[in-house]
């Protein structure tokens, strides 16, 4: 496992307490988990993705990750509709290891709130948070 | 001698029984011919199966040859958490050998069977009296069957009741099965977090209680090692709320002839003979899971039952309000011969197996806290929970820690369970030790963790000694193999 200051924390994406991440593009919003999320899970062996279609509440559970280690859950960090969801995954869950930000997305939202992405932390603020949970 | 035990030695390898023998050889003599020949139905003729033609030697030399690659409790030390890997004593084997059990037929008449069903009586009197429970069936054949009865006792409780309920409460220090268990009987599981002493608070168990929830399900003791100390309280504020309470007595080991389940409030118990009561463990089974109930919910227990009227016994389907029936006859009859002799061999010293198995966690917690990081400083029941919290600057984790011990001679614990500690290293070393075998594994795991500070790499890449290296456990659940012949 790494320390936290040898993770990746992109300025440009929001998190959540759970370290789910969302990247606002082009009125949909992306989401993932964290680079200090894959790193806790270990290596991941299988991901449930959402089905498009669905539609979540914030905070409620939108699917699993299964490491060798551990079995996670991904919780929406915002409320709305899933419009897409990546395939890749299938094949390739260890793309959440290797690209968490990257080629390792899970979901596509419409967000039903986009004000609600604004409530998630910055990287500052998240960074801030795991440095608080380590001491 | 090496003090820990580990070394190496000759290996031998072995390939499949499929890619041994010679068409032609055979391991058994015929009896010669007495009757005439006659023709097979032609209905009846087909294809063999694909079985290789081997020597008794060539069978007795494959399996003594993948014995030699294992590791299991007659080998060495086994402190498998939460899974309770005692000795066997080889009494228990000796009685279930005997003649008459061994070459008993589930199908033979109920008159022919009387032992047999004698025994299967009487251990369901000895496990209710350990438990202070009530009523038992043996007949579930593992842990998590003996959950899955008692989810289906819950159920046909509430539908005698005209309820509906869809819920149960899971505390995240319960076993993992429990959720599934619950799962599988239509009920959703509600997680509930345990508190800063690793027990459940009855508040929590208060704030989700409600008319929609059947009950809760404790693993009591719970897989932190920590007796539920609110546990009389919760049961009242489940019951007042019609639930009911289930608890997981897969860690009985820690409380025999010293709690009764019965007088704490719980309703269903399940028991695992092959954890608490020595018999056999791993590899899939036989196991056996009793289930057992107090007085109200007696008549939902899985029929057929043993009954017994002027010193006969016989088995009875006169139950209308029955689950029904689990497993085919009258689950795993070995299993429950095993475990009759265990208790009986015991007797009122049961009581001491416990205080000797929470005796034995504690002093291994003691030695091993200044090594290791106890994330819960109190005193534990059966097993102990470190974790990898202090090694983690030296890059070092559970999995290589553990992977060493097996060079120095032990098995490793459970590790990454439970889930609510990071790293987990769970220890459970059973009453069935002795000082110096314990002192020794405290020993190595100090050498262990002593060389995560000198050479972390030989910890990464350990174990070293075994047939097998490191498994790439990553690869084998992302690329499964299953291959048959």
């Amino acid at each position: 496992m790494k320390e936290i200051s040898e993770l990746l924390f992109p300025d440009d994406i929001r998190y959540t307490k759970d370290h789910e991440w969302a990247r606002l593009e082009d009125g949909t919003v992306r989401i993932g988990i964290s680079d200090y999320a894959q790193d806790q899970l270990g290596d991941v062996v299988f991901v449930e993705v959402p089905e498009v279609g669905a539609t979540f509440n914030r905070g409620e559970e939108c699917g699993t990750l299964e490491s060798v280690k551990a079995v996670g859950s991904l919780y929406i960090p915002v409320s709305g509709e899933i419009v897409a969801v990546n395939n890749d995954l299938e094949e390739s869950p260890a793309l959440v290891n290797s690209a968490p930000y990257g080629g390792g997305w899970i979901a596509e939202v419409k967000p039903s709130d986009l004000s609600e992405l604004d409530t998630l932390m910055s990287s500052k603020d998240y960074l801030e948070m795991l440095k608080g949970m380590t001491q | 001698m090496n003090e820990f035990g580990g070394t190496t030695g000759l290996i031998l390898e072995e390939p499949l029984l499929t890619e041994k023998g010679k068409k032609g050889r055979m391991g058994m003599s015929l009896p010669r011919r007495d009757i005439e020949r006659a023709p097979m139905d032609e209905t009846l003729k087909g294809e063999g199966p694909r079985l290789p033609d081997l020597s008794e030697v060539e069978v007795v030399r494959h399996y003594t040859r993948l014995s030699t690659w294992n590791f299991g409790v007659d080998t060495g030390l086994y402190p498998l958490g939460s899974c309770t890997m005692k000795y066997n004593p080889k009494t228990n084997e000796r009685q279930a050998a005997l003649t008459g059990f061994a070459g008993a037929h589930p199908l033979l008449p109920e008159k022919l069977s009387q032992g047999a069903l004698k025994i299967m009586y009487e251990l369901e009197r000895f496990l209710a009296e350990i438990t202070g429970m009530d009523s038992v069936s043996l007949q579930p054949s593992a842990g998590a069957h003996g959950e899955f009865a008692g989810m289906l006792v819950f159920h046909a409780y509430h539908k005698s009741k005209g309820s509906n309920r869809t819920k149960i409460i899971v505390p995240d220090t319960a076993h993992g099965t429990n959720p599934a268990s619950a799962a599988l009987c239509g009920f959703s599981p509600v997680n509930v977090k345990s508190n800063e002493r690793g027990v459940l608070s009855p508040e929590a168990i208060a704030a989700v209680m409600d008319e929609q929830t059947a009950g809760i399900m404790v693993t009591n003791p719970n897989t932190l090692g920590f007796f539920e100390e609110n546990i009389k309280e919760i049961a009242e504020i489940v019951h007042a709320r019609g639930g009911l309470v289930y608890a997981d007595g897969a860690n009985m080991n820690a409380v025999m002839g010293i709690v009764s389940m019965g007088d704490i409030g719980i309703d269903v118990l399940h028991l695992n003979l092959h954890k608490t009561f020595s018999t056999p463990h791993g590899g899939g089974g036989p196991g056996a899971g009793p289930v057992c109930v107090k007085r109200h919910l007696e008549r939902f227990l899985p029929v057929p039952r043993v009954v017994e009227q002027g010193g006969r016994y016989r088995l009875s389907y006169d139950f209308p309000h029955s689950i029904g029936k689990l497993h085919a006859f009258y689950g795993n009859v070995g299993i429950m011969i095993r475990a009759y002799s265990y208790i009986l061999s015991l007797g009122p010293e049961l009581k001491r197996v416990s205080q000797l198995a929470v005796l034995n966690a504690n002093y291994v917690k003691e030695k091993l806290k200044d090594t290791l990081h106890l994330p819960y400083d109190r005193p534990c029941m059966h097993e102990c929970v470190f974790s990898d919290k202090l090694q983690a600057p030296l890059k070092v984790t559970t999995l290589d820690m553990v992977k060493r011990l097996i060079d120095y001679g032990f098995h490793p614990p459970t590790i990454y369970f439970p889930l609510v500690v990071h790293g987990a290293i769970m220890i459970e070393p059973t009453e069935t030790e002795s000082r110096e075998e314990i002192d020794r594994f405290i020993r190595a795991f100090k050498e262990v963790v002593k060389e995560a500070g000198e050479d972390p790499e030989r910890l990464h890449k350990a174990p070293h000694s075994t047939k097998v290296r490191r498994l790439d456990e990553t690869a084998a659940a992302r690329n499964p193999r299953l291959t048959c012949f």
